[in-house]
């Protein structure tokens, strides 16, 4: 199995997936070798570590900066301020194409069934332990570049084309959603019979765990609500759509904080808008959550929402829900094919996101119906059959051969 | 000489709109929808009246002058009948032809379809006076026995009933409550002495209210022979049939048959000569009571718990439900006819009917109908058109002040 990101070593929802994967499958007696792009200090019982730059390839070592939500642009500034040596590569693209070549290599020194490749940056890596090896390949799609550029500026033509390749070569395409299905159907051209839909779950290894709440307690106890953004600060996510419907509902209920939590590349302007608007009072920024923080801010909050522009599946709603705060979602968005119990809006309908945050802050059994059922459905919702769907795919590939 | 006793439930809600935060103070209108959904009461009311109302009252006219021994019974919720009288007087007039007839009964009920009972016996009881009075407009009728909203029962409504001067009170043949008795006999409620309780014989009222068009059913097709020779094979005095009008052409479309199968009933069933037709009335007079029957529970038509936690069952519906009834000191003091209007709208059962979370999750269409796009849709709108309403109230009360 091909990644690139695997907690504790991950920035977003795809590390957590792929954990939750992996130990399901394991759970199921699926033996997974996991490979990264570079010797990282992860400690698992779920699966066996590769790390594509020692295992004897040392001489082809991939010691990248690779992260699955850059874009080149902001690759390019991360490279400019840690001085990247010339050694790994000009550009994002020299990256994916040294863990590619490492791929085949590593491949042929390794027993297994099946090839599967998780998302865009490893899909090089996996055609070629395809291509060594003769083995089935399975590409996982958790986001695409329709995703990642939010709809709004144009889509990265190489980061398209290493996507479209992956899953062209790839014998089955898993889908994160049905949402994804059809933006890989419409815009990859993939033939709707070799992709299958295996919708993300939550368990206790990946739910996020704390203490509770503690320093939001003041907050609260005041008599204020608070409704919390969680994610990266992105065109994807739709943060500006957050800020916006905050200015609604302030101008209805002023006892109300919104808290944006995570980092990005839009939280400059973000900060800006909340000026522009005369809110900034109101639009607290945590910064990047982990740990005790992350769980108390989601513990705290009275309304979780997510309101992204084209979201593939969205792992984020479920934490919250199992830790029985309500979700707002938007209906552009694969988690909203599998829960009922969270309120659901058009992310562009700022009246209808504003209206929807009043009616939680306002309404106690509102919330306290969401939170209970929300709660009940979450915990169905798990990587176990997420595994079930995934082991049958696997299965289906090692008999044919 | 055993029995057959149709009563078809007649009944439309005022669906509240999608009535936003926003509107609240500026929007007095919360049942004027005019978009191409279902929230649309006219358009809903017309589609029901030509799919279902008006071919098979039309239906039922012919069978009545061919049978002269047939006898049917209805009950209209007095919202049914206005918006008839607004949006299908073609309807209105053909129920006025079969009740005239004399050979259909007409049913006492609230006129607002509500659960007044249970929350204010004062306001129960100016509902079905008002009931009383639309009947007997349009009708030229008086009622002589009650049928609850829901067909909610419990001891104390029989004893109000038998108070009211009523001869008979309809509720659910529910297994629990009767133990080894079955419902195919007439009963004495606890409590009373001259007021007879008809209970609706479940399995073959579902038979054709429910399965009828089921292709899981191992009983499909079902046709009149077939169902008559059930009627024959059931043991007691008379057999209940008591369903939503509704299952006619709306619940069962034309094309499953239904209206061939409510054709060929009577003549199937007058064939053996053992078997005759009798409304409520005539089944009251015709047959001694059996037993007492006990029920100290409030008990319903609805699902596998036969209880009100359909529409009472979870924090929002209380909250909506203690939150209409708290106004009526007030609605009752500022005696304005639009407000006093729209408070009794309110009351409907179905609002809390679409609030319900009960089987939302499995996706269960049959079990929950429903305009909106969730109960959490369904409750926001419900409690901001409350809330408007509210504000009208209070300022009625500064102006008399």
């Amino acid at each position: 199995m091909f990644g690139w990101e695997f907690p504790p070593h991950n920035s977003g929802g795809l590390g957590v997936a792929c954990l939750g994967l992996t130990r399901s499958l394991k759970e199921r007696g699926v033996e997974v070798l996991f490979v990264m792009p570079k010797k990282m200090d992860i400690q698992t019982p779920y699966a066996r570590m590769l790390y594509a730059d020692i295992d004897g390839v040392h001489s082809i070592a991939v010691n990248s900066v690779l992260s699955p939500y850059l874009n080149t642009v902001s690759y390019e500034k991360i490279r400019g301020r840690n001085g990247s040596t010339s050694i790994y590569g000009p550009d994002l693209f020299g990256e994916v194409d040294r863990y590619r070549a490492v791929a085949g290599a590593l491949a042929r020194s390794e027993q297994f069934d099946v090839i599967y490749a998780h998302d865009w940056l490893s899909f090089g890596a996996g055609i070629e332990a395809k291509r060594a090896t003769g083995k089935p390949l399975i590409v996982h799609v958790h986001a695409t570049e329709f995703d990642r550029s939010g709809g709004a500026i144009g889509i990265n033509p190489h980061v398209f084309n290493i996507e479209k390749q992956g899953m062209e070569a790839a014998d089955v395409v898993v889908a994160v959603s049905e949402f994804t299905k059809q933006i890989i159907l419409r815009s990859y051209g993939i033939p709707a019979e070799k992709v299958r839909v295996v919708h993300n779950g939550i368990d206790e290894t990946t739910a996020p765990s704390g203490n509770g709440v503690r320093r939001m307690r003041a907050l609260k106890d005041a008599g204020n609500k608070i409704v919390l953004f969680l994610g990266r600060i992105t065109l994807q996510k739709g943060p500006d759509y957050f800020i916006r419907a905050a200015k609604r509902v302030l101008e209805k209920n002023s006892k109300v904080f919104f808290v944006i939590s995570g980092s990005g590349d839009m939280e400059g302007n973000m900060m800006r808008l909340a000026v522009q608007l005369g809110i900034s009072d109101k639009v607290l920024f945590s910064g990047f959550l982990t740990g005790n923080d992350r769980h108390e801010m989601y513990t705290a909050a009275d309304l979780f929402v997510m309101p992204s522009v084209s979201e593939p599946f969205g792992i984020t709603p479920l934490e919250s829900m199992r830790l029985g705060t309500p979700v707002l979602i938007s209906k552009q968005s694969g988690v909203s094919e599998v829960v009922k119990h969270a309120l659901k809006v058009d992310f562009w309908d700022i009246d209808d996101m504003a209206a929807k945050m009043l009616a939680v802050v306002g309404l106690p059994a509102l919330g306290k119906t969401l939170s209970e059922n929300g709660r009940e459905e979450a915990e169905r919702i798990t990587w176990a059959q997420a595994a079930i769907k995934v082991d049958s795919i696997v299965s289906s590939l090692v008999h044919q051969v | 000489m055993k029995s057959v006793c149709f009563y078809f439930q007649v009944h439309q809600p005022y669906r509240v709109k999608q009535y936003r935060v926003f509107d609240i103070g500026n929007d007095g209108e919360y049942f004027n929808d005019r978009s191409e959904t279902s929230l649309n009461n006219r358009r809903i009311l017309e589609k029901v009246a030509q799919k279902s109302y008006i071919p098979a009252t039309k239906l039922l006219l012919a069978l009545l002058q061919k049978h002269p021994e047939m006898r049917i019974s209805f009950s209209f919720s007095g919202i049914a009948l206005e918006q008839l009288e607004r949006f299908s007087p073609e309807a209105i007039d053909l129920f006025k032809r079969v009740v005239d007839t004399g050979r259909a009964e007409v049913l006492a009920e609230t006129y607002y379809h509500s659960l007044s009972f249970f929350y204010s016996v004062a306001e129960f009881e100016r509902q079905v006076a008002k009931h009383r009075e639309i009947i007997r407009r349009l009708f030229g009728v008086w009622p002589r026995v009650f049928r609850n909203t829901e067909l909610s029962y419990r001891n104390d409504l029989a004893s109000w009933a038998e108070s009211a001067g009523y001869s008979g009170v309809i509720a659910e043949g529910w297994d629990p409550i009767l133990g080894w008795r079955s419902p195919n006999y007439v009963y004495t409620p606890k409590g009373t002495s001259k007021i007879r309780l008809l209970l609706k014989n479940y399995r073959l009222s579902d038979d054709v209210a429910f399965r009828f068009s089921s292709r899981d059913w191992a009983e499909w097709p079902l046709t009149a022979e077939k169902f008559n020779t059930w009627l024959h094979e059931a043991e007691g005095d008379t057999v209940n049939l008591f369903m939503d009008y509704e299952t006619f052409g709306e619940h069962q479309w034309e094309d499953t048959g239904i209206f061939n199968f409510l054709e060929k009933l009577p003549e199937e069933v007058f064939k053996s000569g053992q078997i005759d037709f009798k409304t409520p009335s005539d089944v009251i007079q015709a047959y001694d009571s059996r037993d007492e029957v006990d029920v100290p529970d409030t008990l319903t038509w609805a699902d596998t718990d036969r209880d009100l936690t359909a529409w009472t069952g979870n924090p929002m519906q209380q909250a909506a439900i203690d939150a209409i009834y708290s106004l009526e000191d007030q609605i009752i003091q500022a005696n304005d006819g639009r407000m006093l209007e729209d408070w009794r709208k309110l009351q409907t059962s179905d609002h809390f009917y679409y609030m319900c979370t009960k089987w939302f999750a499995d996706g269960d269409v049959h079990a929950y109908f429903s305009p909106y796009e969730s109960p959490y849709d369904a409750y926001i709108a419900y409690m901001n058109a409350l809330s408007d309403l509210r504000l009208r109230v209070q300022k009625a009360a500064k102006g008399h002040a």
